[in-house]
């Protein structure tokens, strides 16, 4: 519990620093200027999101090999969590795309990938609450999840492997990609905070689904006596 | 400065996301907690009166 209190206030210490920072630290880009401070929490927020898919992605491969209920709390936790911060990537993208394209939607392959993970891991909490019996519904959604995650890399590569209309990836992008030293050290720093507090979202969801299991432990006793 | 109100929207409505987020897991968290206390002072009361 103390661990957890002291995961959160230093999540909402960095990720206030890094808002900071994008705004007050990294230099104005030349085109598109003020705008451009969207991208440290934009971008930030998806890599955060696809790192808690992939954690969740290995939480179901694990439970279906070990069947572990850990790996299935884990699973969901990180599923929810992924989920949280594709949402706030799906509405910062269009905000920004608004001024920059002067559309707030088109359904290129980045968007649309995105929106489709985004659906997957939705119906991977829908038949969680479909399924009442335990192992049953542990089982299912590992290996929905497992499915689901197809969509992971296929998002990251989008923009690799097509022309979009999304901006080509400043970083792992190739020879000509990259960002200004000022603006790289921001970027990275918004990256990390926005990892501590995917981790502590996740254990504070992982606590819930512990206790969650505890209280059927406790209503089973209950109905024994 | 031009298109400020979009990054003011974008981080806002971020910072609500997250916040809404927290606090559904805060009270799932505390409603699950006062139903073990329930079921706990239940089954106590019930194997006080066997």
């Amino acid at each position: 519990m103390a661990k957890r209190v002291l995961l959160g206030a230093a999540a909402v210490l960095l990720v206030i620093a890094a808002a900071y920072a994008s705004f007050f630290v990294a230099p104005e880009e030349r085109t598109m200027g003020v705008l451009q401070r969207i991208f440290y929490f934009h971008v930030s927020c998806a890599w955060a999101g696809l790192t808690a898919f992939s954690i969740g992605f290995l939480a179901n491969l694990l439970y279906v090999w070990k069947r572990k209920e850990k790996y299935d709390w884990l699973g969901v936790s990180c599923a929810e969590v992924g989920l949280a911060f594709t949402t706030v990537v799906l509405i910062s993208g269009p905000i920004w795309a608004k001024p920059a394209w002067g559309i707030y939607w088109t359904w290129d392959a980045r968007l649309t990938s995105t929106f489709v993970l985004w659906l997957l891991y939705i119906s991977y909490l829908l038949l969680r609450t479909l399924i009442e019996e335990p192992d049953r519904r542990a089982l299912l959604s590992a290996l929905f999840g497992i499915f689901a995650f197809i969509d992971v890399p296929i998002v990251f590569g989008a923009i690799r492997w097509w022309r979009t209309q999304h901006p080509a990836p400043v970083i792992m992008g190739g020879p000509n990609s990259g960002l200004a030293p000022g603006m790289r050290g921001t970027f990275f720093f918004a990256v990390f905070a926005m990892h501590i507090l995917m981790w502590f979202l996740i254990a504070e969801r992982y606590s819930l689904e512990k206790m969650r299991n505890e209280l059927e432990l406790v209503r089973q006793e209950a109905e024994a006596i | 400065m031009k298109n400020l109100d979009s990054v003011f929207w974008a981080y806002i409505l971020g910072w609500a996301i997250f916040f809404a987020f927290y606090l559904s897991i805060a009270k799932r968290s505390n409603d699950l907690r006062a139903e073990v206390e329930r079921l706990k002072k239940s089954a106590l009361g019930s194997s006080r009166e066997k």
